[in-house]
């Protein structure tokens, strides 16, 4: 399981690091499209985007709908969900100690002249 | 196509997750103090007590450091609900005031538990100063992708609830075709 989850993790993360194929995922949130229908609007080849959403596909990031003529790609949500959720996860938790950090610095240096002074004599005692 | 956005030189108030390669994580943030005074907040443990606390109902009730290289250092949380603790030890390597801390980072499971196995993580913590600001990036080698990919299975466990909101608001942000 975990590595199943790891490693799906690691083509996510290739998918996701080109902008390109993040703004396709983007186009793709609003509906499916056709391979057409998803160059139209960047201004690269066909066969340029069909190798992105080879990319996309392998990560399971995105799947070919129903209609064999127009062979849609519609956008699936698992696998950029659970690396977004990591990834968010971890940043959260940084996110939550730097506001606290902020809150810190900037009280010390409210008390700045005094802190200086302060810092040079006895450390105190660790709380509990 | 809209380019992405992406501008080096701004500032990041907004705590930054990235991947340098596939064995570190990266995270950057800026902060409205001088870099001795962020240095001083990352390097002495009643200061550090304060605000290294994690998620929401965790405490840090144990701070140990001792701030030199060879020096070692003691970080336990606890959960104020149900009493789990975990936490971090290690050694400094490198200790150059007001601007680079390397240190040794092992994983205590504790009593949450995880059998996974790991290495030593290596942790950089760079101040940057930027004006009347600080950048500070911390940057986590895992020594290995396996070890990252532990360490991202098991940070995975119990986000999935959030998940598809965070989707939602992910391509909220994304340009629109």
């Amino acid at each position: 399981m975990k590595q199943d989850a790891s490693t799906r993790l690691d083509a996510t993360f290739l998918a996701l690091a080109d902008p390109t194929r993040r703004a396709i995922l983007a186009r793709l949130a609003t509906g499916e499209a056709s391979v057409t229908e998803l160059a139209e609007p960047f201004s690269i080849s066909q066969p340029a985007i069909s190798k992105h959403l080879k990319v996309l596909e392998r990560a399971g990031l995105i799947s070919v709908g129903q209609d064999a003529q127009r062979r849609p790609r519609r956008l699936e949500g698992t696998p950029l969900a659970e690396a977004t959720a990591w990834l968010e996860q971890y940043r959260a938790a940084w996110e939550a100690n730097y506001q606290r950090l902020d809150g810190l610095l900037e009280e010390m240096q409210r008390a700045s002249p005094a802190a200086k002074r302060a810092r040079q004599q006895t450390k105190r005692p660790k709380r509990r | 196509m809209n380019a992405t956005k992406e501008n080096t030189m701004q500032t990041i108030d907004r705590a930054e997750v990235t991947q340098p390669s596939d064995r570190e994580v990266q995270v950057k943030r800026s902060f409205k103090a001088p870099q001795a005074l962020v240095y001083r907040a990352y390097t002495e443990p009643q200061l550090v007590q304060r605000w290294l606390l994690g998620p929401p109902g965790w405490s840090m009730p144990v701070c140990e450091m001792d701030v030199r290289v060879g020096g070692r250092y003691r970080w336990r949380w606890r959960n104020n609900d149900n009493g789990a603790e975990f936490g971090f030890s290690g050694t400094f390597r490198e200790v150059q005031p007001p601007s680079r801390l390397v240190h040794t980072e092992a994983y205590d499971p504790g009593t949450v538990g995880d059998d996974f196995p790991r290495n030593d993580a290596i942790v950089t913590v760079t101040f940057t100063p930027d004006g009347d600001r600080t950048t500070v990036t911390t940057l986590v080698d895992f020594g290995s992708k396996h070890a990252r990919d532990a360490a991202v299975s098991t940070g995975m466990t119990d986000g999935m609830e959030q998940s598809y909101q965070l989707l939602d608001r992910l391509l909220e942000q994304q340009p629109r075709a």
